[in-house]
């Protein structure tokens, strides 16, 4: 697969204008150059996560800044300088397919979260980023220590619309993984559930969250329905692409806020 | 045989009852599904010439109406579920009406719509002789967690077919099933021919193991390749062009390249099932005259102008829907549910791209999940005039506002039931049950 030109690799975004990939000129680059990166696309993007991709590109362009999306592909070198990072669930055929990628990359991940680098995992992506996950044979398979939990592979599937609390607001979204992922002693939650399993369905935590980087079992995808979480993440990553703060444009996000609104409403009794 | 009885009775009476409450299809089947277990392998244990599934994600309410239109053009008499109700008891309820007492089915053949996981359950009362495989795609994830496990689904379902199997050849999802039918099981492709083989990737999963050494099958004098001549006329093809059979070129009713890989895939099957019998004359009569199923495009005349029912079920399905109705300008209105039959998870619509719609805009977003829908349109850049959660209060804001105009409603199955029961009341639409005969 690497000696292919990457445009035959890459997959198509929904939404996202041809080129987006490319680094725009000084004078076409606003407020600055953002690089987000979309780790396995093809094999780690089931149930709509390159939805996520697309709303972080979609607002990051509202905000005035210029998104480059990087899609890092199994073998493909990794960008250089990453301001986001996003990965999403796959299904175990893909899931095998990263594993070692994910292992030849795993010191510059650690580096970059260490360095405090904005990051979203969602579900397979969620597991990979932990320590470790056991199979239901027993079997352990190391996962990249970022996050400090471990998941436990499951007969059940936990499948169902979710309602968080999180420090972002109420988070709404879509869960379905047969993991069961306990969160280790210091590891705070990404969130506290309100209706649905979370990260086993016994102690209402969701997700975990270390410096910047969130791992959730959310789908949905989790970001355009949460547009908090999402400029949280943008907001981050301005500051790393720039050295300056982040300068908002005001958003008009009137029909996410009814959608989310809306599921709460619904899911919470 | 008493106990047979008694269940076509009991079951009889409960489709009675639920046919005057205007209700659920599958209540009836699972009467009679309690009273006689063994009630589907008596019912179908003197079908002659064979019992047919067809499976797969996409496609199969149309190709199974194509397939049981071009056997009964041959004369057959062929025993169909036609309500779209496609579960073990569905085929059931449908069963009951055509039983005699006995409870043995009179037809010479049955041709049985069945989505994957009940297709699995069917084979293990009553093992098919042939199944038809359509395609894998991402579809109502909550009950197939995954594609390689519905994948693994119709494989099974393969291996337990006695006579013969159809393949889709440019789904490697499916053309793979071939190294797992039984020994003396025939095999037969049905594909795309080469020449439109480009626009595959439109309508078709993208299969993620792709270093593997899997080799696609070559295609053989049996096995039909569809070549559209224009975007409504099409032949299919069997074996070298020019050399081999060839039905068409014709025209089908229903509009768009997913339904002519239907016929091709219907043609193939009753090709490989009608055997020395099959006549190209008479399948081209059938498939010409084949209305689309409801929700496929169904047209309602209302005052005058025609309004198009599109069901969208899954991203493959709504991409192949935007790609054959998206381009003609008309108003739009998208209609989207969440219930268990419409799929609990609407993360599948970031996976559409809309982009065909932002010339024209939509009219209206409704259903349960009407802010989600409009969300996600913003993200396209695709203008949304209203949103209305209530499906009625939305037609008929819909309606209002574009009298005397075409109009498109893309909706998920729960949604669509309604809509269709609310324009049923008002316009004149056949009932839902009663429109495959
Ligand atoms: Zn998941």
């Amino acid at each position: 697969m690497s000696n292919l030109p990457l445009q035959d690799v890459d997959v198509h975004i929904p939404g996202e204008p041809e080129g987006s990939a490319r680094v725009p000129s000084a004078d076409r680059a606003g407020k600055g150059v953002i690089n987000l990166v979309h780790l396995y696309p093809r094999e780690m993007s089931i149930y709509g996560d390159l939805g996520n991709t697309r709303c972080l590109a979609a607002r990051i362009r509202r905000h005035g800044y210029s998104p480059v999306v990087h899609q890092h592909h199994p073998g493909a070198q990794f960008p250089a300088e990453p301001h986001l990072l996003v990965g999403g669930g796959g299904q175990d055929s893909g899931q095998v397919r990263v594993e070692a990628d994910l292992e030849h990359i795993g010191d510059r991940l650690r580096e970059l979260a260490e360095g405090g680098t904005p990051m979203l995992m969602i579900c397979g992506m969620y597991q990979l980023f932990g320590n470790a996950f056991i199979t239901v044979e027993g079997q352990r398979l190391p996962g990249l220590g970022i996050l400090d939990v471990t998941t436990q592979g499951n007969a059940k599937r936990m499948i169902g619309p979710v309602v968080l609390d999180t420090e972002f607001g109420e988070v709404v979204g879509y869960e379905n993984h047969s993991g069961s992922t306990t969160l280790g002693a210091g590891q705070a939650p990404f969130g506290t559930v309100r209706a649905g399993f979370g990260n086993n369905g016994s102690d209402r935590t969701e997700g975990a969250r270390m410096n910047n980087v969130v791992g959730s079992y959310l789908h949905g995808p989790i970001l355009p329905a949460n547009p908090a979480l999402a400029d949280a993440l943008i907001a981050l990553a301005a500051e790393k692409a720039t050295g300056r703060p982040f300068e908002p444009v005001s958003q008009d996000d009137a029909v996410a806020d009814q959608a989310r609104m809306r599921q709460v409403r619904r899911l919470v009794k | 045989m008493l106990r047979t009885t008694a269940a076509v009775v009991a079951g009889k009476a409960a489709r009675a009852a639920s046919r005057l409450r205007g209700g659920g299809s599958a209540l009836p089947g699972l009467v009679a599904e309690k009273v006689d277990p063994g009630f589907l392998s008596h019912a179908l244990a003197d079908v002659p010439r064979g019992i047919v599934v067809v499976s797969g994600t996409n496609g199969k309410t149309t190709t199974t109406k194509m397939l049981v239109a071009v056997l009964r053009g041959h004369g057959l008499g062929v025993f169909t579920n036609p309500t779209g109700s496609n579960f073990t008891r569905g085929v059931i309820s449908s069963m009951l009406g055509e039983l005699p007492m006995g409870g043995r089915l009179k037809a010479d053949m049955a041709v049985l719509e069945l989505d994957e996981a009940h297709a699995l359950k069917f084979a293990a009362a009553v093992r098919p002789t042939h199944a038809l495989l359509l395609n894998v795609a991402r579809d109502q994830l909550d009950r197939f967690a995954e594609i390689d496990h519905t994948a693994q689904l119709l494989a099974s379902l393969a291996e337990q077919t006695t006579t013969g199997v159809v393949l889709n050849i440019d789904d490697s999802f499916i053309s793979r099933i071939r190294d797992r039918v039984a020994d003396g099981v025939a095999v037969r492709y049905f594909g795309v021919d080469a020449s439109i083989a480009d626009r595959l990737p439109e309508i078709q999963e993208q299969d993620v193991r792709f270093d593997d050494d899997f080799v696609p099958p070559k295609p053989g004098a049996d096995d039909g390749l569809l070549k559209p001549s224009d975007e409504r006329t099409f032949e299919v093809l069997f074996g070298e062009p020019g050399s081999g059979q060839h039905v068409g070129p014709l025209e089908l009713q229903q509009r768009g390249l997913a339904a002519m890989i239907n016929a091709t895939a219907a043609t193939t099957a009753a090709r490989m099932l009608l055997g020395d019998e099959f006549d190209a004359a008479r399948a081209e009569a059938a498939l010409r005259a084949v209305t689309p199923p409801f929700g496929r495009g169904e047209v309602v005349m209302v005052d005058g102008q025609p309004l198009e029912l599109v069901l969208v079920k899954n991203p493959a399905g709504f991409t192949v829907a935007l790609g054959t109705y998206g381009s003609t300008p008309v108003s739009t209105m998208i209609a989207i549910n969440d219930n268990y039959a419409d799929g609990r998870d609407v993360s599948w619509l970031y996976d559409v791209s809309f982009e065909s719609l932002r010339e024209q805009g939509v009219a209206m977003t409704s259903g349960v999940r009407a802010y989600d829908m409009a969300l996600r349109l913003q993200y396209d850049d695709v203008s949304v005039d209203a949103i209305e959660p209530d499906l009625e209060e939305a037609l008929d804001a819909f309606l209002a506002a574009h009298h005397g105009q075409p109009m498109r409603i893309f909706c998920t199955y729960t949604a669509m039931m309604s809509l269709r029961r609310v324009l049923a009341a008002r316009y004149d639409l056949p009932d839902i049950g009663e429109e495959a005969s």
